[in-house]
């Protein structure tokens, strides 16, 4: 019986963490909740990923309400990746976030915490199920207010400005997105997904849903943070508490790319958007310049979360990148570096919370020699780093080889050339860090500081470790990335 | 507001008819407009007029934070509750004709407690912002 109900209990189960958090008020409580929600979340997703691939993509009518006219929750092999992606950092952030989170956030609002982080999890799980295009703005919604109130729960005091600037943000995208689904219904009068693909085509050659494409695309790309729309990316991530700097570049970005995915594939999937309404030159663009202003913004950083948060800026460029070559090895690229780039970045992240617990601060000048201070911590922020570049035998490899590839297949070689560019700018600002971090002596008379906890170092060494587990054996996500790009252009892959 | 007596005496009248109005939305809502959002609302405005009328440590006597957090997750729990409800009767989530043995009565009684649940959690939610704008309360 479970096993049907498989695609509602996928939110549901964070869904209803979120309340017992409240009732439970107490910090142990409400974190032992969200713990458990986190691995059931994460052992459901990965059930439904089993299902997608033997039988073929499920759907799931919500109250029994047949689709198109009731909300429908579809899995397919592109959503049970992002589904797995998603609760996978949940299920490891989770046992990481005690530590951390009494060390920064103030223990009488820590349940508070745990309550917005299920929410968060509840909202990102849906967008990446729901196969409704209201639904995904009502899920849309629930992810970013549950981040908001993360991100300014930050111990800096700037946190609250930063998540200020990300609300004012955040809901102009939302409202851009929910105008171009308005647009979109006016002129079929569906909201369900595969029903607009059916009905788009007839009236493709409108202004109006040109105009919704527009909305659709802005909306979304303020949720990404695709380059000029990112202003609100570095400081949220920069003030916000290192959990939620590490949950949510790891997955909030993420979701979004998968929403732009599933717009252009599947909304829009009867028109060739790329090659008739101009998509292909702007996303391209605009993803080449994330990719070189990110990087080259990210080497002046001091602040090493600030450094992160720009570098984020220019991966999200590489997934938009794939997205915008729209063939199967480029969307699955994209796709596949979804992945990797949750794991790295999710490493390095909880590998700087690991520093920001027993250092108290994520500055480049307070890191020197911190590699023989915190020998485990950093080398597996060392390993994050090199997927970061792309060094072979790590993730980052994977993502940048099939991305070239791609640019290779449609013989666009200079685009190969520009993600070789922008990695050596990823070598700069990831060896500034090493360099202070291991060639830099010990400042005289510093404090002994011990290793982070074993509670923080498992789950960290787990992502630095899929990092070259997935780099080393990049078969199985590869052919899952390929299967669910060709799902979405409907080829065979 | 210690000396202001019509205002006193006219929201001492209003309070008890907007309690009853907002209960009047709430179950009337599956029959006419309104429902549990718009009940929610107005139960917590009623709530809210007391404190600005009489004062907030009045307010907060007859409704105390720990009140409102509470009802602001069983709300949730309430209504997630008659969707897993649903599941286990054979039904999918927050199928309502499977509460009951006729359809038709398992439809009133999901639509009625899932609004409930939404009346609920807004009330809550509307008082504890009041609480939190108002002052102490974090």
């Amino acid at each position: 019986m479970i096993a049907e109900h498989l695609p509602a209990l996928q939110v549901v189960i964070p869904l209803m963490a979120a309340p017992l958090c409240i009732l439970l008020h107490r910090a142990s409580g409400a974190w032992f909740v969200s713990l458990v929600a986190s691995w059931c979340s994460f052992a459901v997703a990965v059930a439904l990923l089993g299902q997608v691939q033997a039988g073929g993509p499920i759907s799931y009518p919500l109250g029994d309400w047949a689709p198109p006219w009731g909300i429908e929750y579809r899995v397919d092999m592109v959503s049970a990746f992002v589904l797995v992606i998603v609760s996978t950092i949940g299920a490891v952030v989770i046992p990481y976030a005690r530590a951390s989170v009494e060390r920064e956030v103030p223990s009488d609002r820590a349940y508070l915490f745990y309550c917005m982080y299920c929410l968060c999890l509840t909202g990102m799980l849906g967008i990446a199920i729901t196969g409704d295009a209201f639904n995904l703005f009502v899920f849309l919604e629930i992810a970013s207010l549950s981040s908001y109130v993360l991100v300014s729960m930050g111990a800096d005091r700037r946190a609250l400005m930063a998540a200020y600037r990300y609300l004012i943000m955040g809901t102009i995208g939302a409202t851009f997105y929910i105008i171009g689904v308005g647009l979109l219904y006016m002129m079929t009068g569906t909201l369900n997904m595969a029903d607009l693909a059916e009905r788009l085509p007839a009236v493709a050659e409108t202004r109006t849903i040109l105009t919704a494409l527009a909305f659709l695309t802005v909306g979304i790309s303020l949720k990404l943070a695709l380059f000029p729309l990112h202003l609100w990316l570095p400081n949220a991530y920069a003030f916000a508490p290192s959990v939620v700097t590490a949950f949510l570049a790891a997955t909030a970005t993420k979701v979004a790319v998968y929403a732009l995915i599933r717009i252009y594939f599947t909304i829009f999937g009867g028109i060739d958007v790329f090659e008739t309404m101009a998509v292909r030159e702007v996303l391209m663009g605009l993803a080449i310049v994330a990719m070189f202003a990110g990087s080259l913004v990210a080497v002046y950083q001091n602040n090493v979360k600030r450094m992160l948060a720009y570098s984020s800026i220019a991966q999200i460029g590489y997934m938009v990148l794939g997205i915008s070559i729209a063939s199967v090895t480029g969307l699955s690229g994209g796709i596949i570096h979804l992945f990797n780039h949750a794991l790295m970045k999710g490493a390095l992240f909880l590998a700087l919370g690991c520093v920001v617990l027993r250092l108290g601060s994520a500055h480049v000048r307070d890191l020197d020699g911190i590699g023989r201070r915190m020998p485990l911590t950093m080398a597996a922020f060392v390993l994050g780093g090199l997927s970061l570049i792309g060094v072979p035998l790590t993730v980052g490899f994977v993502s940048k080889w099939t991305l070239i590839q791609a640019a290779l297949e449609r013989g666009w070689w200079p685009l190969a050339v520009i993600i070789l560019l922008t990695s050596l700018l990823a070598v700069i600002y990831v060896w500034r860090i090493v360099e202070v971090s291991y060639f830099r002596p010990v400042p005289e008379g510093a404090a002994d500081i011990a290793e982070a906890p074993a509670s923080m170092l498992v789950p960290l060494w787990v992502l630095a470790g899929a990092c070259v587990y997935f780099g080393a054996r990049a078969e199985q996500t590869v052919t899952i990335a390929r299967a669910a790009a060709a799902t979405l252009l409907g080829v065979s892959p | 507001m210690r000396g202001n007596i019509i205002l006193r005496v006219a929201s001492k009248l209003l309070i008890p008819c907007i309690l009853l109005f907002a209960l009047y939305v709430q179950f009337h809502g599956d029959f006419g407009p309104g429902g549990g959002f718009q009940a929610g609302v107005i139960f917590g405005s009623a709530f809210i007029l007391y404190a600005l009328i009489v004062n907030i440590e009045s307010a907060r006597r007859a409704v105390p934070a720990v009140v409102s957090r509470v009802a602001l997750a069983l709300g949730l729990l309430l209504y997630a509750g008659v969707g897993v409800a649903g599941m286990f009767l054979g039904g999918r989530y927050l199928n309502y004709s499977v509460l009951a043995e006729v359809p038709t009565t398992g439809q009133h009684l999901g639509i009625t407690l899932i609004e409930l649940g939404v009346g609920i959690t807004v009330a809550a939610a509307m008082i504890t912002v009041f609480y939190v704008f108002a002052g102490e309360e974090r």
